[in-house]
């Protein structure tokens, strides 16, 4: 019976093995799981993309109220974005770091970038509050509900992947860089470069748009 | 059985109004066009299950045969072209039913502003300057232009043997166009559940002659009630089962300024004419202006 | 510090909300009582509860899918009761307030909390067995989702004892959502069950997505996939695609209501009408979500009871494909009749008529599988011949609905009521409890009683004819959806006789749940002793039923389509090979933990509390980061310990058969 199966392995070439029957896989769950969290941000691209076309049809709906152009600081909103770009400079040099497994290396390029994102969202806590306290909070129309949810999404998503980072620190800092921890560093990098490439949309549609 | 055929008036199979009559054909032509398909797939799946059966051994039996180029063409040419039919149909068909679109008359239109409130409709004729609570008239054989709005939840204004039902949403000003020809009275209802008070949001909706409609007219002026800004607010309120109600005088902004309530003005320039405020005002302040000088 | 809740919350003076408040709190003493006399809280905790084990998860889901159709049901004979007497001056036993609950409970319910575990509790059971993997890619993940659903389903339950649920509708539209029209807690449990079950539903998508992707055996290429698995693929993309714009649209209305947003406010410049636009832009790729793993369930009944192939395998795929990609673009098919313009109108109704061109060709490709076969008239065939008949009703009056002229007359009548129930009960319910019959042997080792399955099928064919038939004619007699009472006599015969339809489908579900519980009773003489008791042609009936834990001691190789078929043919379906040790992950109470939680969570956030839902939301945070720190996540079963279990099972089966 078991030559007969080996031959028909042989015969249809489903795989090359000695004794014909499938050993166990390996399975590269590693690789499952970094290509899970690529269509796990799949879906949370569809989630960007229909809070844009919520701002896209609401964005002129001001109610009377400021809009964009009135409220916006490019200049600050461009310090922001240098942050969370270097931030991903920073966090590319972490990833360098575990290719030699090399903790310390990664260590110090998470924690600069974490850093940066810090400095991303507390400016941004900063612009919220101070046009919350102006009377332009997202009650005030439409527009503001969407430029909030849009712009606060993103942050919300980016403090997220700060907490992220301080655990994962934690675990790099006492496990040092297991294939756990790769996988996992190379899902954040998935994320952390995901919520760059939504930033640049949320600068140029919300921020630059506005002012036109 | 008795009790149900008896009173079996398929109302929105029995048009009053070209409209109507129109979607009815479009149905009908719809239903047998897909008949065409529907039944012999029907009477097949019985017959293959019947003849197919386990136990009758002597019907052919090939389980490895699962292609035929023949029947897989025909499966999907025979849905293609009935689609295509019907795909044309609906371009054609929607075109000419567009709600927006003027009925072909030679006969004048008339206009009926809508507003549907919590839980009545409230009915105004900018050109009688008259305004209704739960009923309409109008003469028979005339194209009635509504102008349709809410100052609530999303209701639907819908008279079934008139034809085509549309959407009232606050901020906005949807349209239809309809006309009756035969005198009668219609039901008429809102097809979008609005809250408690919802199943007796009815309307009728009557046409008549010429001379009956301005007597209707003259009966709605006599009405010792008015309609204006301020006890419009009263009548906002919510309540239900509202009885008929007639106001001999309606102050001319009132439909505009209930858009107005709540559309952004900051945003009005980009919508579609149709719902555009500004232009909306405008036309209706001209119109009155037009007719106070004459 | 307890919000806005408050012992007026329990709804007192309402009698008939205490009845059903009453039957749950009955049933409930029941089924723990009965639990904890039979001292079986820790078998089942750590069996079940606290289990990763797709083919427990499956079962837990429908188990929850079949509890939630009654729930779903009782709302539906409440409905079809009042409405037969709510005529002219009658005001019927429901009260305007708890009717306009009953029928956005009976939708919620039936929608996301009946066919959807009932579909995700299927996916989980056959998918991964019929391409002979271990279980899913992410199986702690997969635990996650299941209490996610199952915590969404109790705070709509809990809607009925404590507080009130929507008054909207199934989908909320606002204005009549906001908290202006909706100041209750209603939209709030709506809100938040919604949002909580939704994330499992997206997670269970990512995870099947990559079982599916990654995880196939050896040989089994995309066009050797069995079809249930192809539609369960496409319906995990659509649920990754569709489920993002339910969050957010939930999320803006959350943010209305709880924030002072203006998203969809009639005020502050909000747009009412986006909801609508985003909540079908989700919407519709749902019924698609429902359907296809029905096509699925159908495709492989057919194929198995006519003892033979699949006719048009591959046109079945590109037509699933196809059904999957259009389902995007004919969204606003359900509001025509808002004013769009001709031109929108017009390419919505034939982009909606074009996916019945790929959807007629699945019919005739069943119907071809027939022909020239032998037919076993089981209970899951006779359902699919139910289903043919039936859903091709539906679909035909779903494309007269899609001319926009012929939905000017018809749209929110009570003849789209019976057009998407037909559609609903006769292709994707039908599916699923075919599927249920057709795979129980395998999740239980003995098959259902086929007699009461039967009695089942006819009294839901009946039933089903005789409850919504009626309300085609009642759609042209120009009555709408959703009234508590009307005043028209030619209508209210039509009412009671669907009425009397509603009582014969009860009679199909009281034979279902006679049946199952007669098969248990007669488990023995039911039970299935080959793991194969219909000659499938399937990989999952290569497994004993039920399989052991790890499926598949050595996992198989495919050479063609209909796997297990081509083995039987060539005779070499067992082997007696060498084992290895299989890897296999151990169960955990954190998925648990986390859904327990976010029911609290969703409680607090529902009555304001806020300090439980900061608490609850911590929590369920915290439980996930301690479980990354969680190094036991895994174990090898030994060699020799596979061996041992196969040994026994064989033995089993042969002292059996």
């Amino acid at each position: 019976m078991s030559i007969a199966i080996h031959q028909q392995s042989q015969t249809f070439g489903a795989h090359p093995h000695v004794d014909g029957l499938d050993h166990e896989h390996h399975h590269d769950a590693g690789g499952n799981t970094v290509f899970g969290f690529w269509i796990y941000l799949m879906s949370d691209c569809l989630l960007f993309a229909s809070l844009f076309a919520g701002y896209a049809v609401l964005g002129r709906n001001t109610a009377g109220g400021p809009s964009g152009k009135e409220l916006f600081d490019l200049k600050y909103v461009a310090i922001e974005t240098l942050f969370l770009l270097l931030s991903s400079i920073t966090y590319g040099m972490a990833m360098m770091g575990t290719l030699k497994r090399n903790s310390t290396k990664v260590l110090i390029w998470l924690a600069i970038t974490g850093l940066f994102g810090l400095g991303f969202i507390g400016m941004e806590i900063n612009e919220f509050h101070h046009l919350i306290e102006e009377g332009n909070g997202p009650g005030r129309s439409a527009f503001l509900s969407a430029f909030f949810s849009l712009v606060g999404t993103h942050g919300i998503h980016v403090t997220s992947g700060l907490l992220w980072l301080v655990v994962l620190m934690y675990q790099v800092w006492s496990k040092g860089v297991t294939e756990t921890n790769r996988t996992r560093l190379m899902c954040l990098s998935l994320f952390w470069h995901f919520l760059d490439i939504v930033w640049i949309c949320v600068f140029t549609v919300v921020y630059l748009m506005g002012f036109l | 059985m008795a009790a149900l055929l008896s009173g079996c008036h398929l109302s929105v199979l029995d048009p009053k109004g070209q409209v109507a009559a129109d979607e009815k054909s479009l149905i009908i032509t719809a239903t047998l066009l897909m008949l065409v398909v529907v039944i012999p797939v029907i009477l097949l799946t019985l017959y293959f299950a019947w003849k197919y059966r386990e136990s009758n051994t002597e019907a052919t039996y090939t389980p490895d045969w699962s292609y035929s180029h023949r029947i897989e063409a025909v499966v999907w040419a025979v849905p293609i072209v009935i689609i295509l039919v019907l795909g044309t149909i609906t371009w054609k068909s929607t075109h000419e039913l567009d709600p927006y679109k003027p009925l072909e008359s030679s006969v004048k239109p008339i206009t009926i502003q809508v507003v549907s409130l919590d839980w009545k409709w409230l009915f105004i004729y900018p050109d009688q300057h008259i305004a209704t609570i739960n009923e309409i008239q109008f003469p028979a054989n005339t194209p009635v232009n509504f102008r349709i709005t809410s100052d609530t939840v999303m209701n639907v204004f819908f008279i079934p043997q008139l034809g085509s039902q549309i959407y009232a949403m606050a901020g906005m000003q949807t349209q239809v166009n309809l006309i009756a020809d035969t005198p009668g009275t219609y039901d008429g209802l809102s097809a979008n559940f609005s809250g408690a008070g919802f199943p007796d949001m009815k309307f009728t909706a009557t046409a008549s002659s010429q001379a009956d409609f301005d007597a209707w007219v003259a009966k709605v002026k006599a009405s010792p009630n008015k309609l204006g800004l301020d006890n419009y607010n009263d009548l906002a309120k919510p309540s239900q089962k509202d009885p008929v109600k007639y106001f001999s005088n309606v102050e001319p902004v009132l439909y505009a300024a209930v858009l107005d309530k709540y559309m952004d003005k900051s945003s009005g320039l980009k919508l579609a004419d149709k719902f555009c405020l500004p232009k909306v005002v405008a036309s209706v302040e001209a119109t009155n202006k037009d007719r106070a000088e004459k | 510090m307890f919000g806005k809740l408050s012992w007026d919350a329990i709804p007192f003076h309402e009698p008939v909300a205490m009845g059903g408040v009453a039957g749950m709190v009955l049933a409930g003493i029941l089924v723990l009582g009965g639990i904890t006399y039979f001292k079986q809280w820790g078998y089942l905790y750590r069996e079940w509860f606290t289990s990763v084990d797709h083919k427990k998860l499956g079962v837990m889901y429908i188990v929850l899918a079949l509890v939630m159709l009654l729930r779903g049901f009782a709302d539906a004979l409440m409905m079809r009761a009042q409405q037969s007497i709510a005529n002219g001056g009658n005001e019927g036993f429901l009260h305007p307030d708890h009717y306009n609950q009953v029928f956005t409970a009976h939708g919620v319910i039936m929608i996301f909390f009946m066919a959807m575990p009932f579909m995700v509790g299927l996916m989980n059971i056959v998918v991964p067995l019929q391409i002979g993997a271990r279980d899913v890619a992410f199986p702690f993940v997969n635990s996650l989702s299941f209490w996610l659903t199952f915590a969404g389903a109790m705070l709509v339950n809990a809607s009925l004892a404590v507080g009130e649920f929507a008054r909207t509708g199934w989908l909320a539209y606002p204005p009549l959502s906001e908290l202006a029209y909706s100041p209750g807690v209603g939209v709030d449990y709506y809100i938040w069950a919604l949002q909580i079950s939704g994330l499992g539903t997206l997670l269970t998508g990512v995870n099947f997505f990559v079982t599916i992707v990654k995880m196939r055996a050896p040989g089994m290429t995309w066009m050797r996939l069995p079809i249930f698995t192809w539609t369960a693929l496409c319906t995990n993309m659509l649920i990754i695609f569709a489920f993002p714009i339910l969050t957010v649209t939930l999320a803006m209305l959350g943010a209305d209501r709880y924030l002072g947003m203006h998203f969809f406010t009639n005020d502050g410049g909000g747009n009412p009408m986006m909801y609508v636009n985003l909540i079908w832009a989700w919407g519709h790729p749902e019924v698609y979500i429902l359907i296809l793993p029905a096509f699925g369930v159908f495709s492989e009944i057919t194929s198995t009871f006519s003892s033979k192939k699949l006719f048009g395998y591959t046109s079945m795929v590109y037509a699933t494909i196809a059904i999957t990609v259009l389902s995007f673009m004919v969204w606003l098919h359900h509001f025509f009749t808002m004013g769009s313009g001709a031109n929108v109108n017009a390419f919505f109704g034939i982009s909606t008529m074009i996916i019945s061109i790929p959807t007629g060709v699945k019919i005739f490709n069943w119907m071809f599988t027939m022909y020239r076969g032998r037919v076993r008239m089981t209970t899951p065939m006779l359902w699919t011949i139910g289903f043919i008949i039936t859903f091709v009703i539906g679909g035909m009056t779903g494309v007269l609905l899609a001319v926009p002229g012929a939905d000017f007359l018809l749209h929110n009548s009570l003849f789209l009521i019976a057009h998407f129930h037909n559609v609903i009960i006769g292709g994707v319910l039908f599916g699923y409890l075919a599927g249920m019959t057709y795979w129980f042997p395998k999740a239980f080792g003995f098959r259902l009683h086929e007699g009461l399955g039967k009695v089942a099928f006819w009294c839901w064919l009946v039933g089903f004819y005789v409850a919504f038939m009626p309300l085609y004619v009642l759609g042209f007699m120009g009555m709408t959806r959703r009234m508590q009472h009307y005043q028209n006599d030619a209508w209210q015969a039509w009412l009671i006789l669907a009425a009397v339809g509603g009582l014969i489908i009860a009679a199909g579900i009281g034979a279902m749940v006679l049946q199952l519980a007669y098969s248990v009773w007669k488990r023995e003489e039911l039970r299935d002793v080959t793991g194969d008791p219909w000659g499938g042609r399937t990989l999952e009936w290569l497994t004993d039923s039920p399989p052991a834990f790890y499926n598949f001691a050595h996992t198989p190789v495919v050479h063609t389509l209909d796997a297990l078929a081509f083995m039987k043919e060539r005779g070499n379906v067992h082997s007696r090979e060498r084992y290895t040790d299989i890897h296999m992950p151990r169960n955990t109470a954190v998925g648990l933990i986390m859904g327990l939680l976010s029911i609290a969570l969703g409680f607090g956030l529902i009555w304001h509390i806020w300090w439980l839902a900061i608490l609850a939301f911590v929590g369920m945070i915290g439980s996930f980061i301690v479980r990354s720190f969680d190094d036991d996540v895994d174990y090898y079963v030994p060699a020799a310990e596979v061996e041992r279990i196969e040994n026994a099972r064989h033995l089993a089966m042969a002292n059996q058969g």
